[in-house]
């Protein structure tokens, strides 16, 4: 079943085409990745979906049904939850009360969003910073606090925002660990993300853009493949050098 | 969780029992009036230092509850009781209009609004003369000569409101006030629909502070536009209130409107008549050096900064040990 389909998607700001005719579609229960060089698009594209900003064409559609025009507060009510590449802490809340503040998307009773918020604390390895303020966790942490906050709306699909971006290798393991987990608990996920090893791992599907436009999309190894895809990240690279 | 019901019991019982100590009727005024600030502050609070909303304009919500009782008097003759009720309503009906408009903007963009808001309603009710008499003001015979039903009354408004903040704190809105507070963009990213519960928010806020006017209005006697929405007396004042005590605690502003109240009159009266006339003109650069020194030095106000203060006595309290000769306790700088 399609959870979620972008259907000629673009997005200008002022001159600027930030996302130029991007179409595809996430099947429920996949782990659908998206990957491009620094400024394609990737981000700008979460901001669409979850409606921070007006596509200027196209159509975003989620269970087949069109969610343009709704805010933001009403995607995330529909069962579509994200995460902040730049994390957003609710900084002087300790780590429970922002996940308690997440669970009351689905529940007004204080018990059970206490109880609620605690278990996804232990599932995603937080329980240590409880009733720590979430503006003194380190960065891994934050980045673990974004994906329990996502989650504990009860979302049907997830928008992961470079959650992986200045992660340690072991903790990078963690990361990818807990996206499985996930998975397995039967949310859909759509992930974005610049580290090639953590999306090829953890991906059944992935679309690739460059500066706003689809390049390729298929299986993880044929995108890697892909000749577009190569200039695409090889171009970044020599512009790094 | 005990030790606070325990200090709610404590507090209650000494208000309720207060007037047996203090028989002058001056110092029954201050405490009256303080309790008045209690309500004001503690609603300025909940809109800005829990939902991060910071109003320069609750002289609106103030004047609005005031003119209420005191026009639906004077043009209907309906009792300032029932005024007390609908000032609170009024206040809300125009906090409607006031969170439509300002909550367009965010941060100190929303501030100026508000501001210009509190000076809008002020000349409306200057220049529209025939329902509110313009400068002239309006005048009422107040219901009781002593001050004791009065105290009960506002001490029972100021003790609902700090109740209901209480509770409202401690349930989903509260969650999600501070969530709007910390950041908006995430607050909306977890389903909270921010700008209906801003306007919660500023409902409550509205309420006791029309509900603290109206009361004014029916003690005092006597009202006028530069009274009851200035934005010096009132709206500053609030904001005052609200830092001195600290924001984003239950109990800092109704610590800071004893401790607010009790500047403002010792400056008012110079000294209680001991210091030089002219002190009582620089009342409003005290307000402003107090301020300045809040914030340089206790940013969370009196009750958000109270172990500060501890560790601060504390050091006082073992440097005067020390000149005593006796050995320095190390415990005491432990403890925090
Ligand atoms: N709010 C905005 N206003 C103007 N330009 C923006 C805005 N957000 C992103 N952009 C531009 O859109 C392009 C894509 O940015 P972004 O989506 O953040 O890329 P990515 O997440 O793939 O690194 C960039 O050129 C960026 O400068
Ligand atoms: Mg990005």
């Amino acid at each position: 079943m399609v959870l979620l389909e972008l259907k000629n998607v673009s997005k200008n700001f002022g001159g600027l085409q930030a996302l130029n005719n991007v179409s595809f579609h996430v099947k429920q229960g996949e782990v659908f990745g998206l990957i491009g060089p620094n400024g394609s698009g990737k981000t700008t594209l979460f901001n669409c979906i979850n409606q921070f900003f007006p596509v200027s064409n196209g159509q975003i559609e989620f269970m087949g049904k069109s969610i343009l025009k709704l805010k933001p507060y009403h995607i995330c009510r529909l069962g579509i939850a994200r995460t902040f590449q730049i994390v957003k802490p609710l900084s002087r809340m300790t780590v429970l009360e922002n996940i308690i503040a997440s669970t009351f998307c689905h529940t007004r009773k204080m018990d059970q969003a206490r109880h609620e918020a605690e278990e996804i604390l232990h599932f995603c390895g937080l329980s240590v910073y409880k009733d720590q303020l979430s503006k003194g966790l380190p960065i891994g942490g934050r980045k673990r606090l974004e994906i329990a906050r996502a989650l504990a709306t009860k979302p049907k699909l997830l928008l992961l925002d470079e959650t992986a971006a200045g992660l340690n290798p072991s903790e990078l393991e963690e990361a990818i660990l807990l996206i499985q987990k996930i998975k397995e608990n039967g949310v859909t996920i759509l992930v974005v993300e610049h580290i090639m090893r953590f999306i090829l791992t953890i991906s059944d599907r992935i679309h690739a853009i460059s500066f706003g436009q689809t390049i390729a999309q298929g299986a993880p190894d044929e995108v890697i493949n892909d000749q577009k895809v190569i200039n695409a990240y090889l171009g970044e690279q020599y512009a790094g050098a | 969780m005990n030790k606070k019901i325990q200090l709610y019991i404590g507090l209650t019982s000494a208000f309720l029992l207060l007037p047996l100590v203090v028989q002058s009727d001056y110092y029954l005024h201050l405490i009256i009036i303080s309790l008045m600030w209690v309500v004001i502050g503690s609603s300025w609070n909940l809109l800005a230092g829990y939902t991060g909303q910071v109003s320069f304009g609750h002289a609106i919500f103030f004047g609005t509850g005031a003119y209420t009782s005191g026009i639906l008097w004077t043009k209907l003759s309906i009792s300032p009781f029932w005024g007390m009720l609908c000032g609170g309503f009024t206040a809300m009906i125009i906090a409607l209009f006031v969170g439509w408009i300002c909550f367009r903007l965010k941060g100190p963009y929303f501030a100026l609004a508000t501001l210009a808001g509190g000076e809008i309603i002020r000349l409306v009710a200057t220049n529209w003369e025939s329902l509110t008499e313009g400068m002239v003001g309006i005048l009422i015979l107040q219901n009781f000569r002593s001050k004791l039903p009065y105290y009960y009354i506002i001490l029972l408004i100021a003790g609902l409101c700090i109740f209901c903040i209480d509770r409202v704190m401690h349930s989903k809105w509260g969650y999600y006030f501070i969530s709007i507070r910390e950041n908006q963009d995430a607050a909306e990213s977890i389903g909270i629909n921010t700008s209906l519960y801003k306007n919660v928010s500023l409902q409550i806020s509205a309420f006791f502070t029309g509900s603290a006017g109206a009361f004014y209005m029916n003690y005092m006697g006597f009202i006028d536009p530069e009274v009851v929405f200035s934005l010096h007396y009132i709206s500053i004042m609030a904001i005052l209130v609200g830092i001195v005590g600290g924001v984003a605690t239950i109990l800092g502003p109704a610590v800071g409107a004893f401790v607010m109240v009790g500047i403002q009159e010792t400056f008012r009266s110079s000294f209680f008549g001991l210091g030089p006339k002219w002190i009582s003109q620089a009342h409003a650069l005290v307000f402003g050096l107090l301020v300045i020194f809040v914030i340089m030095f206790m940013a969370n106000g009196i009750v958000g900064d109270w172990s500060k203060i501890k560790k601060l006595y504390d050091k006082i309290f073992l440097y005067f040990h020390n000149k005593e000769g006796k050995e320095p306790v190390d415990s005491l700088m432990d403890s925090r």
